[in-house]
């Protein structure tokens, strides 16, 4: 891995009718590394990666692939997988595969594309009829299909069940062995903690936060927490010793370290099997930085 | 221009032409219906008005037959047409373009129908119902025309094909690239190498051999049945309805340039679909209707097409017989894969997150 920028963005603006959609928008990527961006609907994430990957022109801002601007040779070094793509009707997958292969110069081996996504075992079906997983891992095979230096992945596992979104890691993990760049989007912390090396969270069309998700965690969430049902407190909360805060029906106590925390509780005669210890992760950073949640963008 | 790109984009829109099988069973069988429907129907139940040509148009003539024109223009669906000569009537009366053919003048007036017309048949019936009171036979004249007739359903044929190319055209160019424009698919491509020209030029070509290969089958289907009459030679015809389709076509990706709502392409398209249709002589001639509306048809490239087909067809016009009309539909191919390359726009305008 090396770490020279392959990508970088520069004060990046996008107004649509007087609304800022992405404002000031401005970060690297490294070769070989994966970003995410991280935030809720509307905060401006799918807008920034289309603008990258030229779907759209920014209001104003830069762009520099491998230090220069993007040229017209740029197409044939990115892959992309959209959020929302509709495939040519009534071709098969292997077609569709072969179609996209024919409009690059130098496309993937189909065999090392077939295999390197899982595509095997529903080559002949009709695209428009195959699973969402299905799909998803076609979708990918596009965007790799060209040998891409970039790769942009909006939002991949949307929709998908866990078993399909473990699947789908699987083969970004496999690009990633490639020594490929990514750049993706995600809702779930989970993906963008298992795949990505770094981490820009985006709000209101801001970068509000960037780094790796161990730092943005150290940096924005100190300490684990511990949940507690409130039916099965016995004491006043004015007599808890530690910080805590009211969540619905749970307690969630600040303790300085969790030992202490979980002797104190069992002192009072709570049985263990009622607490759970919650570790910060990125959905607490992004809590912790605009007071709402970032799945669905509520308040709290 | 890169060929395997456009080879890619061409061979997978006639894969989906093709599977489609409700759309292609549709665009084979709705000509064929029309034609072979009218055909063995005989009606001519579309014609509302029915068209007497006139002659000599001199003011004598015209006083000294006053009783009888009075007594058609009255008649109601009948319009009077002048024409100069006998020999210029009888050559719209052969095209289909008026329906009988009335010398003013003296009784008896000769007078000269086609004989497998169906207007023809009810102008014959108006006429001798103008001269009620009278006897019929001292009244009027009726006469053979000399030379070949075309059919009426030869006529309809050229007009009906040319018809349904229009359709497939719009249709099949402009829906289809709204709803990838809609769906996304057509952002996808974008991201591609593949050049906006490569794409409507692969649409067009595709949508060309497909208009192609349908006129063929309901070109045979329908001479099995009723024999058609061509007196020019096919390369021309099929020269004339290939320029046409490619105009057409080219319209169709004009309209599609830009949108990506489904239900503003289909007003677009019945907009622009339903007047060339009324006003290219489908199933009418325009003879006798207002200047105006004679002009206005001609922007239209259906017009053009039907015309040259029909010179091909009924007076056995070669290539350069039908070369202005060839030379229009080129132009107008041109100027509107030029207008649609330049607006063309892959992509929705959206905000997203």
């Amino acid at each position: 891995m090396t770490t020279s920028p392959l990508l970088a963005v520069n004060n990046l603006v996008k107004i649509y009718d007087s609304f800022k959609v992405v404002d000031g928008v401005s970060f690297t990527v490294p070769e070989g590394t994966c970003l995410g961006l991280l935030g809720p609907n509307g905060a401006g994430k799918t807008t920034t990666i289309e603008i990258i990957e030229g779907v759209s022109k920014p209001t104003s801002g830069d762009i520099f692939y491998r230090r220069k601007p993007r040229g017209s040779e740029f197409n044939e070094k990115i892959g992309i997988q959209f959020q929302d793509t509709a495939l040519l009707s009534y071709l098969s997958v292997r077609e569709t595969l072969e179609t996209f292969r024919a409009l690059y110069r130098q496309p993937l081996p189909m065999d090392e594309l077939i295999a390197l996504c899982h595509l095997e075992s529903f080559l002949p079906q009709i695209n428009d009829k195959i699973s969402g997983g299905q799909k998803q891992r076609l979708l990918l095979a596009l965007a790799f299909i060209n040998q891409p230096d970039l790769i942009f992945l909006d939002e991949p596992s949307t929709g998908l069940d866990p078993h399909a979104r473990r699947d789908l890691w699987q083969i970004v993990e496999s690009i990633k062995d490639r020594g490929k760049t990514l750049v993706l989007t995600a809702h779930y912390m989970e993906e963008a903690q298992t795949l990505c090396d770094d981490i820009v969270i985006m709000d209101h069309g801001r970068v509000i936060a960037h780094g790796p998700s161990e730092q943005l965690i150290a940096r924005h969430c100190q300490g684990q927490r511990i949940l507690v049902p409130k039916t099965r407190l016995t004491r006043p909360l004015k007599n808890f010793p530690f910080p805590f805060t009211e969540r619905g029906a749970q307690i969630e106590i600040h303790p300085q370290d969790l030992l202490s925390g979980i002797e104190f509780l069992v002192a009072q005669g709570l049985d263990l099997r009622d607490i759970s210890v919650h570790a910060p992760n990125l959905e607490d950073v992004f809590i912790h930085l605009t007071g709402r949640k970032l799945r669905n963008g509520n308040a709290l | 221009m890169h060929f395997k790109r456009f080879w890619a984009i061409f061979t997978a829109r006639n894969k989906e032409f093709i599977r489609d099988r409700s759309g292609f069973g549709w665009n084979l069988l709705f000509p064929f219906m029309i034609i072979v429907g009218i055909g063995l129907i005989f009606s001519g139940k579309t014609l509302v008005q029915y068209k007497i040509g006139v002659f000599p148009a001199s003011p004598s003539a015209a006083s000294a037959t006053g009783s009888l024109a009075k007594n058609l223009s009255r008649k109601p669906y009948v319009r009077l047409i002048e024409v100069d000569s006998l020999e210029t009537g009888l050559q719209k009366l052969k095209r289909h373009r008026i329906d009988l053919l009335l010398r003013l003048g003296k009784p008896p007036y000769p007078y000269w129908v086609s004989e497998d017309s169906p207007n023809g048949y009810v102008a014959e019936q108006i006429l001798r119902s103008a001269l009620s009171g009278q006897t019929v036979s001292g009244k009027v004249d009726r006469r053979k025309i000399q030379g070949l007739t075309m059919r009426y359903i030869d006529w309809l044929l050229s007009g009906v094909l040319a018809m349904n190319m229009m359709f497939s055209a719009l249709w099949g160019v402009g829906y289809v690239v709204v709803r990838y424009r809609k769906l996304g698919a057509l952002k996808r491509l974008m991201t591609t190498p593949l050049s906006a020209f490569e794409y409507l030029s692969a649409q067009m070509v595709s949508r060309v051999s497909v208009l192609a290969f349908s006129t063929v089958i309901v070109w045979i289907g329908c001479d099995l049945i009723f024999d058609f009459h061509v007196v020019g030679h096919y390369l021309d015809l099929a020269l004339a309805f290939f320029t046409g389709g490619l105009s057409l076509t080219a319209l169709g990706l004009l309209l599609a340039s830009r949108g990506t709502s489904e239900e503003l392409t289909t007003g677009i398209l019945n907009f622009i679909s339903w007047p060339m249709m009324f006003l290219s002589e489908v199933w009418f001639s325009l003879e006798g209707a207002p200047g105006w509306i004679q002009s206005l048809a001609k922007i239209f490239p259906l017009t053009h097409m039907i015309k040259a087909a029909r010179a091909v067809m009924q007076d056995g016009a070669g290539i350069r017989d039908i070369m202005p009309e060839l030379a229009i539909l080129s132009a107008f191919s041109l100027i509107f894969l030029s207008l649609a390359a330049a607006l063309f726009s892959w992509n929705k305008s959206v905000v997203s997150g």
